[in-house]
């Protein structure tokens, strides 16, 4: 049997964060292969329904990686994002989401050392956890409302 | 003689308030006995399952099917309306999208089955007894319908011809439909949602807007809010913004925030991560400038702190078909089938 392997997404603001993630990369800073990026404008842009969708296919954990407050590209969409992030963390616990399956964190442009870590941390953590089990397997294929987009 | 065209109506996992909305109908109810003839209503009419088995498939014009999905009878029932009607229509917020029957895909079966049947403090239940599908007794067996883990809408377990939003729906929305029928004008496409617009509930709102920024969230018991201004402008939890209109925005006018019945409007998956995203822009981010990462946090999560439970309330009408449809399944929670 292959060991279970968490499948995590990352909503990466463009500004930031996604430069962290390449700042590690150029600098050839190890971290574990479970993270698909999305590359967002902004966290301010990171609709929960996408947080959702990524557990609906399969996602063991989501991340959303912000820019530090105050430094928003865009002045104070992040302190947004955190707003939401809070609140979701909230609506998804009777779900059994917690927060170690469901994170923000901050990554600035210069921090490649960071993002490897808080992923290897997050990687590690959802091993431990297992499979979260949204994914679309384990659910019923739904009624034709579904179908219109987000 | 021309024969009318036949309706049927049942209710599955419901309340009634669905048939309530039918008779709701007041003189257009003379209307409906001229134009249809009510073959199927265990509310209403004396007919039995048994009388809709011999029907030929497909003879019963319109099925208005109200409830949730939640027992075997449940599904038996929709199995049987689906092949005995034309078409069938989702009616109702439960049949559309779990509604409060819904909410019980937060726990399992077993949970209900101890809080409902050991646990309540007014049962007196020494041996534990719940129901089961098979009882056998000295007179003879007794047989249930097996009770679900989850609940689903109509359309996760048969194919669904059109969708009638609201808990209940609107009468003067159900008569504009059977005034389609009457006049046999062309349906909207399969998969249509009718009796609802596609805006938002805010776009039929009648109160003031003016800027969306809040410092807390005040529950309807804190205080009695302006008649004249947006609620959820003076902090309740107004889900109008997030809900399909097409009630005519009836609860704001009476000065109770929208508790979202309409599901949420064209365009949007999820009622209650909407919710989260709106809700997260309005509640004033001045206070979080300047502060630290973890104090941001304590702050975000004290003015959070103003309201109780959030899946309940934000997925009160559509849990069954969120995109997380109920809780993650835990290990050692299904009870055999």
């Amino acid at each position: 049997m292959i060991p279970y392997e968490p499948k995590i997404v990352g909503f990466l603001c463009n500004w930031c964060s996604y430069a962290g993630a390449d700042k590690a990369g150029t600098a050839q800073i190890p971290y574990p292969p479970n993270l698909r990026v999305v590359r967002v404008m902004c966290t301010g842009r990171v609709d929960p329904q996408f947080v959702l969708s990524a557990y609906r296919e399969g996602a063991d954990g989501v991340i959303i990686l912000a820019c530090h407050p105050g430094d928003c590209h865009y002045k104070e969409q992040n302190f947004r994002a955190i707003q939401r992030h809070r609140m979701l963390l909230r609506m998804l616990e009777p779900f059994g989401v917690g927060e170690e399956r469901c994170r923000l964190d901050f990554v600035s442009a210069a921090e490649g050392e960071s993002f490897a870590r808080v992923v290897t941390g997050m990687v590690e953590e959802l091993r431990a956890l297992g499979p979260l089990g949204f994914g679309i397997d384990n659910t019923v294929a739904s009624g034709s409302r579904r179908e219109s987009g987000i | 003689m021309m024969t009318k065209p036949s309706v049927a109506i049942y209710w599955a996992s419901s309340c009634g308030g669905c048939e309530i909305s039918a008779a709701n109908l007041h003189e257009h109810l003379l209307d409906f006995d001229a134009n249809f003839q009510l073959v199927f209503c265990p509310c209403l009419v004396d007919a039995k399952v048994a009388d809709v088995r011999a029907m030929a498939d497909e003879s019963i014009d319109v099925t208005l099917f109200n409830g949730a999905i939640r027992t075997d009878e449940n599904v038996e029932m929709a199995h049987l309306l689906r092949r005995k009607s034309k078409v069938l229509v989702a009616y109702g917020a439960c049949a559309s999208s779990g509604s409060i029957p819904a909410l019980s895909n937060l726990h399992s079966r077993d949970a209900h089955f101890k809080a409902i049947y050991a646990d309540n403090p007014s049962i007196d239940n020494p041996d534990g007894v719940v129901p089961a599908v098979r009882t056998q007794m000295p007179e003879g067996e007794l047989k249930l319908p097996r009770f679900h883990d989850r609940v689903k809408t109509l359309a996760q377990t048969v194919d669904v011809d059109y969708f009638v939003p609201g808990c209940p729906p609107e009468s003067h929305q159900l008569w504009a439909i059977l005034d389609l029928l009457i006049r046999g004008a062309e349906l909207p496409p399969k998969g249509s949602i009718l009796g609802g617009g596609r805006k938002s509930v805010c776009d039929e709102c009648l109160r003031e807007r003016k800027d969306k920024k809040i410092d807390r969230i005040r529950r309807p018991y804190e205080f009695v809010p302006d008649p004249k201004d947006c609620l959820l402008e003076q902090g309740m939890l107004c889900m109008g913004i997030a809900t399909r209109d097409g009630c005519g925005a009836l609860c704001p006018q009476a000065n109770m925030p929208c508790n979202g019945c309409y599901g949420p409007p064209e365009g949007v998956l999820d009622q209650g991560a909407k919710m989260v995203g709106t809700l997260g822009s309005i509640i004033d981010i001045e206070p979080l400038k300047g502060l630290s990462e973890a104090a941001i946090r304590e702050h975000v999560d004290r003015v959070l702190d103003g309201m109780p439970d959030y899946a309940g309330t934000f997925y009160k009408f559509t849990l069954a078909a969120s995109l997380l449809e109920g809780a993650r399944p835990r290990s050692g929670s299904e009870v055999p089938e």
